[in-house]
C-alpha cells in the first residue's frame, strides 16, 4: 500500500507540456472501462428477487457450493453467498438486525446459532425438516436444524512424538513438559466451545488456570488449517484441531506424503467433543417460503449423501441413514463428553475466559 | 465543498473515538490493562522500530550506491531498487512463508517488511541526493576532510529531511500493516483487532485498541517532526549542477555488488520466484478455498481494475478541491482542512472499515454493504496520496491564464474544464496511477466492505493463503504483482522513471 505524508512535496516537479494527441489505444480502454465498470461493481446485487435468496455462511466454500449448486439445481432458486468468520457473521446479522438482507444462516457451531437465537432473528424450522435430524443436534426451540457434525482432536507430526506419548485428556496439554509443543488457535470460532465445556466440566476457575497453562504452552497460529499445516511441516509437535481439517490436508498432500495423524482424546474428555454446523432461516427474511425450501433440502436425503460423499467436506452428515465417509473413525464409536447444545452457550462466557488468560 | 470533504474524512475516525469513549472507565480499564494489549504493545513497538530502522540503513546504502557511483548496469539498480514498492507486503510474506516457517514471527517480518518497505526510504533519499550541491562537498574536501568525513558532516546532515521523511513513511506502514503480519503470525494491534472483529466483538474491544493504535501513528508523526527539527538547508545560490559520481573500483567494489545482488535478490527474486514454484505446483480442492477457474481468474481481476478505476476517480474528485485549496491559498483555515484529510494518514484501513460498517448498519443503511461504502473507503485511504501528487501540479499553474479565461468570457467551470484540467493533466494522471495502484493491492478494507459476491485479486488470494494453500493463490499473486508491476512501468514510462517519488 502506497501512502504518503504531510507537508511533503514531489521531489520532482511534474511537466507542464500537454500531449496534444492522445493515443488511440487510451481511448479504447476508456470507452472499454465504461462498458464494464457498471457491470463489475455491480456484484451480486440481484437479491431480493424470489429466485433469489442471500445466504450468510460460515461454512467452508467448497460445502457450501455444493449445497447452493444443489439446490438451484433442484428448485431453479439462486443463492448469493457472503462468506465469513461465523462469529463475524453471527454478529454482523445481529447489528443488522430486522433489516438484514440475508435470508438464511449456515455456520459451523452452535453457539452462534444459539446468539441469533436469544435474539430472537431466527424463524422457526418447519416440523417436517426438523424430523430429519437427531433431536439433540438441533435447536432445542426448533429455532435452527443441525446439518453435519465433527470431532475434536489432537494432531501430531509422526516423527516428532510417539502417540503413545500423546496425553489422554485436553488438560493434560497445560503441564509444563508440553511447553512450546502445542499448535492452538485461540480466534478460530472452533476454539471457543472447547473452552466451554472445560469450564461446564471442571468449573470456571479450573478452566482459567487451564487455559493460562496453555497460554504458556502454545504456539498461537491465525486458524485451524494453519495448525494442520504447521504441525504436518514439523514446525511444532501437537495441534488441537476438528478432524476434519487433518482428512481434507492428506486429501490436498496425498496419504503417502503426509508426517502427522490424528488421536482421539479419551471417552467423555473435554477434548472430544462434537461440534454441530447448522442452518437457519432469519425472521426478516423476505422469502420465508424459499428460504424454508432450503432447509428443508439441506438436511434431505439427496444433499446429506452429497456432502458424504466427496473428499473435500470430511464431516458427518446428520440425518438418519446417511453414512458418512468411511475414511472418518464411525460416527456410533465416538465418545464426546456429555454435554447439550444448550449448555455449550454462545461463545459469551469462553471468551472473557481467553481475556482473562490472555489469549484474546 | 473541502471543509464537506474533510469531514468525511473525519468521520469514521471520530466515531471510533466516540464509540472508545462511550465504554464505562472501569470496563475501559480492564479492557486496556488486560495481559494480551502489553504484549501488543511490545510486539508493534518492537517491529516498528526495528523495521524503520534496518529500512534507513538499507535504503541509505542503496541510495548512496545507486546516486554516488559509477559502474555498469547503475541504472538498472536504481529501478530494481524501486520495483518492491508495486509488490504488496503479504505478497512478500506470502513468499517467504512458503519457503519455510523459520521466516514467521518477529524475525520473519522483520524481513518480510524491511524488503517491501526500504523504496521508502530509498526513493526520497536518492532523489535528495541528486539534488545536493556537489560544491559543498568539495569544498569540505579542500578543506582537508577526508571522504567518510564528508559523508558524515556534510552529506548526511543534508539528507536528514528526506531520511526521516522516508523512515517515517515506514514506520506508518509498518503500524498499520495487517496482511503480512498475520500470515507471519506476529501479534500486533492491527491483527488483534481483526481477531476481536473475526471472533465476534466488534465493540468497545476493537475500538479501544484502534484508538491506541491511531496514538502510536501520532506519536510516530510527532518524533518526525521533532528529528527533523526545523532546519532548513535551501541553497542562495544555484549551486554546482554535475552528478559527484565516482568509479566503483578497488577492493569495495565486489562487497557493495554483492549486497545489492542480495538485496535485489531478497526484495524483488524471492516473491517472483516463489509465484513461480507455486503456479507450477499441484492444487486440489481440498484446502484451497477458491480454485483458480479462468472464469474466477478473470471476474477476480475484472473487479479489481474496475475497483480501482472508480476509486481513483472518486479519490481524485474529492481530492482536487483540496488539493487546488492547498496549492493557492494560506491562512489557517486553509491548513486545518487540508491536515484533515492527513489524518486518515495515520488510521489503519482497518479501523476505517470497520467504522464504516457500523456507521452504515445503523445510521445509512442505503449504502451499507454497497460497492460506494468501499469506494469511499478508498477514497478516504488514499486522499493524502491524491492531495500530495496534485497539490504540486496546481501550484505550478499561473492563476494569470485562468484570470484570462475568464476575462474572455468562460464560465468558472469552463475554466476549470478548459484551462487548469488540460494543464495540470499530468499531474491528475500520475495521482489517478498511484492511487489505482495502491487500491488494487490493498487488503484489509477491501476484506471487510467488499459487498456480496464480489471477489478481487486481493480477498482471493488471501482466502487462499490463511489457509497455507500457496499453489491454489499462486496464479491470483501473479496477477496482482502482474498488473501492479504494469501500472507501475505506466505510470514511471509516462511520468518519469521516479515520479513514484511523488509519495515522498
Amino acid at each position: 500500500m502506497l501512502r504518503c505524508i504531510p507537508g511533503e512535496t514531489p521531489a520532482r516537479p511534474v511537466s507542464l507540456r500537454s500531449r496534444s494527441t492522445r493515443p488511440a489505444g487510451g481511448r479504447l480502454a476508456v470507452a472499454l472501462l465504461a462498458l464494464l465498470l457498471p457491470a463489475a461493481l455491480s456484484g451480486g446485487a440481484a437479491a431480493g428477487e424470489p429466485d433469489h435468496l442471500t445466504l450468510y455462511g460460515a461454512q467452508h466454500p467448497q460445502m457450501l457450493d455444493i449445497l447452493v449448486q444443489g439446490f438451484k439445481a433442484r428448485t431453479g432458486i439462486t443463492i448469493d453467498v457472503r462468506a465469513g468468520d461465523a462469529p463475524e457473521i453471527a454478529n454482523q446479522i445481529a447489528e443488522e438486525g430486522t433489516s438484514s438482507p440475508a435470508d438464511l444462516y449456515i455456520t459451523e457451531n452452535s453457539p452462534e446459532l444459539l446468539l441469533l437465537e436469544e435474539k430472537g432473528l431466527l424463524a422457526p424450522v418447519d416440523k417436517a425438516t426438523l424430523a430429519e435430524v437427531p433431536a439433540q443436534y438441533s435447536s432445542a426451540t426448533g429455532a435452527w436444524v443441525g446439518l453435519l457434525a465433527r470431532e475434536n482432536v489432537l494432531q501430531f507430526n509422526t516423527s516428532m512424538i510417539k502417540e503413545e506419548a500423546l496425553p489422554a485428556s485436553l488438560l493434560d496439554l497445560a503441564k509444563p513438559e508440553w511447553k512450546g509443543k502445542v499448535a492452538i488457535s485461540p480466534t478460530d470460532a472452533d476454539f471457543m466451545p472447547i473452552v466451554r465445556v472445560v469450564e461446564v466440566l471442571k468449573g470456571k476457575d479450573a478452566a482459567l488456570a487451564w487455559l493460562k497453562g496453555l497460554k504458556d504452552n502454545a504456539q498461537v497460529y491465525d486458524d485451524d488449517e494453519a495448525v494442520v499445516a504447521a504441525v504436518d511441516r514439523g514446525s511444532v509437535a501437537v495441534g488441537l484441531i476438528n478432524s476434519y481439517y487433518w482428512y481434507r490436508f492428506r486429501t490436498e498432500a496425498g496419504a503417502d506424503k503426509i508426517k502427522s495423524g490424528i488421536h482421539h482424546f479419551a471417552g467423555g474428555d473435554a477434548g472430544a467433543l462434537i461440534n454441530i454446523s447448522g442452518a437457519a432461516a432469519l425472521k426478516a427474511s423476505k422469502h420465508p417460503q424459499e428460504a424454508q425450501k432450503f432447509l428443508a433440502y439441506v438436511v434431505s436425503k439427496q444433499a446429506q449423501q452429497a456432502l458424504a460423499n466427496n473428499d473435500i467436506v470430511f464431516e458427518y452428515p446428520l440425518a438418519a441413514g446417511v453414512a458418512a465417509n468411511p475414511a472418518l473413525k464411525p460416527f456410533s464409536e465416538l465418545q464426546p463428553p456429555s454435554i447439550n447444545l444448550t449448555q455449550l452457550g454462545d461463545d459469551v462466557e469462553p471468551a472473557q475466559l481467553l481475556r482473562d488468560a490472555g489469549l484474546l | 465543498m473541502s471543509a464537506l470533504v474533510s469531514i468525511v474524512v473525519l468521520v469514521p475516525l471520530g466515531f471510533s473515538l466516540v464509540r472508545a469513549l462511550s465504554v464505562a472507565p472501569a470496563k475501559a480499564a480492564a479492557l486496556i490493562f488486560r495481559p494480551i494489549v502489553g504484549e501488543l504493545l511490545i510486539n508493534t513497538v518492537a517491529i516498528v522500530v526495528a523495521t524503520t530502522l534496518v529500512c534507513g540503513l538499507v535504503g541509505l546504502f542503496a541510495a548512496w550506491t545507486v546516486e554516488r557511483h559509477d559502474f555498469s548496469g547503475r541504472s538498472l539498480l536504481a529501478t530494481l531498487f524501486a520495483v518492491p514498492l508495486a509488490i504488496p507486503a503479504f505478497i512478500t510474506s506470502y513468499a517467504w512463508v512458503s519457503i519455510s516457517p523459520l521466516f514467521e514471527q518477529f524475525g520473519g517480518a522483520l524481513v518480510v517488511l524491511s524488503c517491501s518497505y526500504f523504496p521508502f526510504v530509498y526513493l526520497p533519499v536518492a532523489a535528495a541526493l541528486r539534488g545536493l550541491d556537489p560544491t559543498l562537498e568539495e569544498s569540505a574536501g579542500v578543506l582537508g576532510v577526508g571522504r567518510w568525513g564528508v559523508f558524515a558532516r556534510v552529506v548526511l546532515p543534508q539528507l536528514r529531511p528526506a531520511l526521516f521523511g522516508g523512515m517515517l513513511l515506514v514506520a506508518l506502514n509498518t503500524l498499520v500493516e495487517f496482511g503480512a503480519f498475520t500470515l507471519l503470525r506476529f501479534r500486533t494491534f492491527t491483527t488483534q483487532i481483526f481477531a476481536e472483529y473475526k471472533t465476534g466483538f466488534n465493540g468497545p474491544e476493537a475500538s479501544l485498541l484502534a484508538v491506541i493504535l491511531i496514538a502510536l501513528c501520532l506519536v510516530c508523526l510527532l518524533l518526525e517532526a521533532m528529528l527533523r527539527g526545523r532546519t532548513r538547508y535551501a541553497r542562495v545560490g544555484r549551486g554546482g549542477r554535475r552528478a559527484m559520481r565516482t568509479r566503483l573500483a578497488g577492493w569495495t567494489k565486489p562487497p557493495i555488488l554483492a549486497a545489492c545482488c542480495l538485496l535485489v535478490l531478497m526484495t524483488i527474486g524471492v516473491p517472483f520466484g516463489m509465484i513461480a514454484f507455486w503456479l507450477m505446483q499441484h492444487n486440489s480442492a481440498a484446502i484451497s478455498p477458491v480454485i483458480a477457474s479462468p472464469e474466477l481468474l478473470a471476474g477476480a481481476t475484472l473487479s479489481s481494475i474496475a475497483y480501482g478505476v472508480a476509486g481513483a476517480a472518486l479519490t481524485l474528485l474529492l481530492a482536487a478541491p483540496l488539493a487546488f485549496l492547498a496549492s493557492r491559498y494560506r491562512g489557517p483555515l486553509v491548513t486545518v482542512i487540508e491536515r484533515a484529510a492527513y489524518l486518515a494518514q495515520g488510521v489503519p484501513g482497518i479501523v476505517i472499515a470497520l467504522s464504516l460498517i457500523s456507521l452504515t448498519v445503523h445510521n445509512l443503511r442505503p449504502i451499507y454493504q454497497t460497492s460506494f461504502l468501499l469506494l469511499l473507503a478508498y477514497a478516504i485511504l488514499f486522499l493524502p496520496l491524491a492531495i500530495v501528487s496534485m497539490r504540486a501540479t496546481f501550484a505550478q499553474l499561473r492563476p494569470s491564464l485562468e484570470d484570462a479565461g475568464r476575462s474572455l468570457g468562460l464560465s468558472r467551470w469552463g475554466v476549470a474544464l478548459r484551462i487548469v484540467v488540460p494543464l495540470a493533466a499530468p499531474g491528475i494522471g500520475s495521482a489517478a496511477a498511484l492511487v489505482f495502484i495502491s487500491i488494487t493491492t490493498e487488503l484489509t478494507a477491501t476484506l471487510l466492505l467488499a459487498p456480496i459476491g464480489v471477489h478481487t485479486l486481493a480477498t482471493q488470494i488471501w482466502a487462499d493463503t490463511s489457509t497455507l494453500a500457496f499453489a491454489a493463490a499462486a496464479p491470483y499473486a501473479a496477477l496482482m504483482t502482474g498488473l501492479s508491476l504494469l501500472s507501475t512501468f505506466l505510470l514511471t514510462r509516462q511520468f518519469g522513471r521516479l515520479a513514484v517519488t511523488a509519495t515522498e
